[in-house]
């Protein structure tokens, strides 16, 4: 049994709306990832005791359990104590939270480099230490990472496909359901792959201009 | 306050860190409108002098007056912040490095503050920013990066934007330490025009001909106190001090090299 791609456009227009899924959740994660990321750094650079210690309990249920067994936890486990989450927004909270912790790294070390003198500048002008993190400080760590928090947004897109498991219809479960109509595992996953390939082309297209862009403001 | 005269004043600053004292109970007064220089050796503490009047270095003791108003008042966190933010903006600090913002332009950089912190329109901001660029004659540069600026053009816009929060006195923390020597003249001349608007200033310097030809009088200081004050031509041409002396005595057979 040879390979036959004519099955293919058939089923275009459901791996079509899968990827849209896909791209759907890979931008709220994102979004969640990169705010809910400064948020956490700023958490744990200046937050004190009583928010830092949870916050260092979660930072350790997102980076030492598996992003599986999160997705499950968020989907499935937080209905017993009242918290049923349509499965797209529990997708995209155990995504974004788990990326979020890994850029909340990135972006601590971004903030603690940033050169001194600037919050002195901002702090001399009459801005608060508040306001000099937000105009001054924050923006320019960001701007240092986002080479780092790029890459992290394409794994993010990759592990989206985990969220199929709790049954959001994107690019890999909606290729499944075409490969159990038809048979035709390779072509089915030769055609998401190929699809998951071009959102990552696009993406790192926009991070390429990004940097273009800040290359000024150094 | 009772006498307006002082305008600015220390009154037995001391500061140290841990067993090491970088300032030994000092004690001195800015009339309005007067321009002081403070020179000595590196590690005589006017720089930390110079940081405790807006507070970004503070004291271990003593008080910082401004215009009748105790900057390092003792409040509570929360009241103090505000304190001293309010109070901060009335204190203009130039800095050795500039420490512009690098990811603002000129413009931003001049305007940031002032529209963050007076609540002012775009269209005030605008204004505001052309007349300090212009002042300091940066206004074509007003669309430009701090990184597509020389080290001179760079701190005449640091100039500009702690103007833009128009300060009752102005701080400068060596402000042409770091630039190359043609550059020095551009950030001299700047200064030197302020001094003839009469903006009260305390200029931390290394720079002996300047601190003689634009200031009303000289600071010198060693150890962490103050060895001598006086008139320019009194403290450079007929020091008191034998530590005077030898310090100027180095720093001029240095200055005659170059």
């Amino acid at each position: 049994m040879g390979l036959d791609f004519s099955v293919v456009p058939d089923y275009l227009d459901v791996i079509f709306l899968g990827a849209l899924w896909t791209i759907a959740i890979t931008v709220c994660a994102g979004l969640l990832s990169f705010f809910g990321g400064i948020f956490f750094a700023v958490i744990a650079l200046y937050g004190n005791a009583a928010v830092r210690l949870p916050f260092r309990f979660f930072e350790w249920l997102f980076m030492g359990t598996p992003l599986l067994l999160q997705l499950f936890l968020i989907y499935f486990g937080l209905v017993q104590i009242g918290i049923d989450l349509p499965a797209f927004v529990a997708g995209a909270i155990g995504l974004g939270l788990h990326f979020a912790v890994y850029n909340s790294e990135l972006i601590q070390t971004a903030i603690v480099s940033v050169d001194k003198g600037q919050m002195e500048a901002a702090r001399t002008l009459g801005l608060s230490r508040g306001q000099a993190l937000r105009k001054v400080v924050i923006p320019q760590a960001v701007r240092d990472v986002i080479p780092p928090i790029g890459n992290n947004m394409i794994a993010l897109l990759k592990d989206s496909a985990l969220v199929s498991v709790i049954g959001v219809g994107e690019l890999t479960l909606s290729s499944q359901l075409a490969i159990g109509r038809t048979y035709r595992p390779f072509e089915f996953y030769a055609v998401a792959a190929a699809f998951y390939y071009l959102i990552n082309v696009v993406m790192e297209a926009v991070l390429r201009r990004l940097e273009r862009k800040t290359a000024l403001s150094r | 306050m009772a006498n307006s005269e002082k305008f600015v004043e220390i009154r037995h600053a001391r500061k140290s860190y841990g067993s090491l004292e970088v300032l030994k109970d000092i004690s001195l007064s800015v009339d309005r409108g007067e321009i002081v220089a403070i020179i000595g050796p590196s590690g005589s503490g006017k720089s930390t002098l110079l940081r405790a009047i807006n507070d970004l270095d503070s004291l271990s003791g003593g008080e910082v007056w401004l215009d009748g108003v105790q900057i390092n008042k003792t409040l509570g966190h929360r009241e103090y912040e505000k304190h001293i933010n309010a109070m901060r903006q009335q204190v203009g600090m130039v800095f050795q490095h500039f420490n512009l913002f690098p990811h603002m332009s000129v413009r931003d950089n001049v305007t940031m503050a002032p529209k963050l912190l007076k609540g002012i329109s775009d269209k005030e901001a605008e204004a505001l920013a052309i007349e300090q660029l212009n002042h300091v004659g940066m206004l074509e540069r007003i669309d430009y990066y701090p990184s597509q600026l020389s080290g001179g053009q760079k701190q005449r816009v640091a100039i500009a934007r702690a103007l833009a929060m128009k300060p009752k006195v102005m701080l400068f923390d060596e402000a042409t330490s770091a630039l190359d020597p043609e550059l020095v003249e551009e950030v001299n001349q700047v200064m030197k025009m302020l001094a003839e608007e009469h903006m009260t200033m305390v200029i931390v310097t290394h720079e002996m001909d300047f601190a003689a030809s634009v200031c009303d009088r000289v600071i010198f200081m060693d150890g962490g106190v103050v060895v001598e004050e006086g008139a320019p031509e009194q403290v450079f041409r007929n020091p008191k001090e034998e530590r005077t002396r030898a310090f100027l005595r180095k720093h001029l057979s240095v200055h005659g090299k170059g």
